[in-house]
């Protein structure tokens, strides 16, 4: 234990000394928070809804086909009660939702006036506009079409516009659309991603390369040790950017946690045990520390922007790549960070993310490990 | 002077004659390549033990069965009475090493360096520091205590290196080309030290490209194509090959090698 102390202590002497790296690692969350701050343009394409029709009469189903056949949304299901269509927004697999209260069509005919309410997931602010957008313009378009149809006199034409469909729009979970609700998670994957995998990468090669790593090994200190103690310094240091990234998000734009913030934590935490494995993987296969640099940038870094689904929406992109993003552990932790911070949720509606998460983590620390028992052999 | 330290060292080891190293056949295998074939010496304790081969000869992989870092493929070998296929852990706790690359942390000060690696044999905290204040004054490096060890001159930093490596009062000192890149001065200071640590007891076995610290040792071995050709004192494998230095042997022997680096 004195020993494992005595190391601990020397890493951090390490990132200490080094004062570069340590601003970099504590600039770059402040600095991407800015830089992600800026909206992003997102494009939609079949993208999910649920349609709750109580009214079920001609006008609602040609609205209905209208949606169904825009490239823009494919309807998952049509349901019953408001229920399912809660359950579908926590599930995470519809985007937004459109509801026509019974006697649509009617109240259109008679009172020539109708309302018809559309719901978007506003954890993902630019998607939500962009659907609510083109919900609207849809319905717009089958009203200038069909109600306005020149089947009748030019005095009806004139009158045309009096029959008014008005949608009403509600954001779930983010009602004020505010973009940092849907990048900080983004920017908490990327950060710890980058500080674990790249760092304890670096750090461990560092070592082979200096000729350090052998004197290590001879020693009677145990190489699982050695391991542990140089992740010890990046799993405290990622905890500590995880702090200021949520302090950051909490009083600096305004973005509250609403879920458990203990659950956060030990979410993050495993994530970043991930990243570390990750690391070490990256470390038992290079020699140097650049290309363990480059290795962690254009293996790690890239992955995690394109398929995190934070900056390009993941439903949007060809299958091929919808599948590879699987594998990308910051797309499980993204979407854990957002079900937390953003929709509140408990761990019931997260189970299945956290358990992939896991999964990965344990086949990734079994790899390396055996990479790096193998090496010695 | 080294002349003459060499001839009272060899009268003494040959007197305790404690074997400290044995090898027995030792074989290093990967897949049709055999990197160290069936090699058997000894080495006696208090002794300065040259392991000589051109690059690829399989000095390396020698070196790593014995540090208990690579398992060997067939024979046995036993260091400072244990074996290395079955305890290397113990073997671990009984040696030290310094490797052919400057192997200290050049971001830590002296003091610092002398802590961890102590620190990492399990040394207590006040043996520590009496050892290490020990050590810096042995090397003069009072004034240097404090300064990160990368700002000190390679010949120190190499002296340093040494000195920890042989920090925790080791049986054996493994030595992997501790000398590369230093200058003729700084060299000879360092054979100075390998000497104390040799008289203190510890036994020394050490790699080497350079001929003139080849006469330095007591005994030498060199490897051609992972076998051990020839091993006896510097004067012994002189008189053996019928020239007058160091070099001719090496070379005579290390021609008839088929297999090159890599």
């Amino acid at each position: 234990m004195k020993q494992f102390i005595t190391f601990v202590r020397k890493e951090f002497k390490h990132v200490f000394r080094d004062r570069k790296t340590l601003l970099m690692l504590f600039g770059l969350p402040i600095v991407q928070i800015v830089l992600f701050g800026f909206a992003l343009t997102n494009e939609i394409k079949n993208s999910k809804i649920v349609v709750l029709d109580y009214s079920k009469d001609n006008v609602t189903r040609a609205i209905i086909d209208e949606v169904e056949a825009s490239q823009y949304f494919e309807i998952a299901t049509e349901t019953k009660n408001i229920q399912e269509v809660e359950a579908a927004f926590k599930s995470g697999k519809i985007k937004s939702a459109i509801i026509f209260p019974s006697n649509f069509g009617n109240d259109l005919l008679h009172l020539h006036k109708a309302q018809v309410q559309i719901i978007a997931d506003g954890s993902d602010p630019n998607t939500a506009t962009t659907l609510t957008n083109y919900l609207s313009s849809i319905i717009q378009g089958y009203q200038q079409q069909h109600l306005a149809s020149p089947q009748s006199s030019p005095e009806a034409r004139g009158n045309s516009m009096s029959f008014q469909i008005i949608p009403e729009m509600r954001m779930l979970y983010n009602p004020e659309l505010k973009g940092a609700h849907n990048f900080v998670p983004g920017v908490m994957a990327l950060v710890l991603m980058l500080v674990c995998v790249m760092m304890t990468s670096i750090s461990i090669v560092r070592e082979k390369e200096l000729g350090t790593m052998e004197v290590l090994l001879v020693s009677p200190f145990k190489p699982l040790l050695v391991i542990l103690s140089k992740a010890m310094p990046y799993l405290i240091l990622s905890l500590v950017n995880l702090i200021v990234i949520l302090l950051l998000s909490v009083f600096a734009l305004g973005l509250p946690i609403n879920g458990s913030v203990v659950l956060l934590f030990l979410v993050s935490t495993l994530y970043i045990i991930t990243a570390l494995s990750l690391g070490l993987l990256i470390s038992t296969s290079t020699a140097s520390q650049q290309t363990a640099m480059l290795l962690s940038l254009m293996g790690m870094l890239l992955p995690t922007m394109l398929f995190a689904g934070f900056m390009f929406p993941i439903e949007n992109m060809p299958l091929p790549l919808q599948i590879i993003s699987n594998v990308v552990p910051a797309k499980w932790f993204y979407i854990i960070v957002k079900s937390i911070m953003i929709k509140g949720l408990g761990i019931a509606s997260i189970w299945k993310e956290t358990l992939i998460l896991f999964g990965m983590t344990m086949f990734l620390l079994a790899l390396s490990l055996k990479k790096f028992n193998v090496r010695l052999a | 002077m080294h002349r003459s330290k060499i001839v009272s060292l060899n009268y003494s080891s040959k007197m305790s004659g404690e074997i400290v190293i044995q090898a027995n056949q030792l074989t290093k295998q990967f897949g049709d390549f055999i990197a160290a074939n069936s090699i058997t010496f000894e080495v006696y304790k208090g002794e300065i033990f040259g392991f000589l081969g051109a690059n690829g000869a399989g000095k390396t992989t020698a070196m790593r069965m014995l540090c208990g870092l690579s398992s060997p493929s067939s024979g046995q070998a036993t260091v400072a009475g244990f074996d290395v296929r079955t305890q290397p852990e113990e073997i671990k706790k009984n040696i030290g090493y310094m490797s052919q690359k400057f192997s200290l942390y050049e971001d830590l000060t002296v003091a610092e360096n002398i802590q961890f690696f102590g620190g990492i044999y399990g040394l207590s905290n006040k043996h520590l520091k009496a050892k290490s204040e020990e050590l810096i004054n042995q090397l003069g490096l009072q004034s240097a205590k404090g300064q990160l060890v990368g700002s000190l001159p390679l010949g120190w930093k190499q002296k340093l290196s040494f000195s920890i490596a042989i920090l925790h009062q080791p049986k054996v000192v493994f030595l992997d080309e501790p000398t590369g890149g230093v200058d003729p001065v700084t060299r000879r200071q360092f054979w100075d030290l390998i000497y104390q640590a040799a008289e203190s007891g510890i036994t020394v076995f050490v790699t080497t490209h350079y001929m003139d610290e080849a006469e330095y040792c007591n005994r030498i071995s060199i490897m051609v194509d992972g076998r051990i050709e020839a091993l006896d004192s510097p004067s012994g494998l002189k008189k053996r090959f019928n020239v007058s230095s160091m070099d001719e042997v090496f070379y005579q022997l290390a021609r008839k090698a088929k297999r090159s680096d890599n």
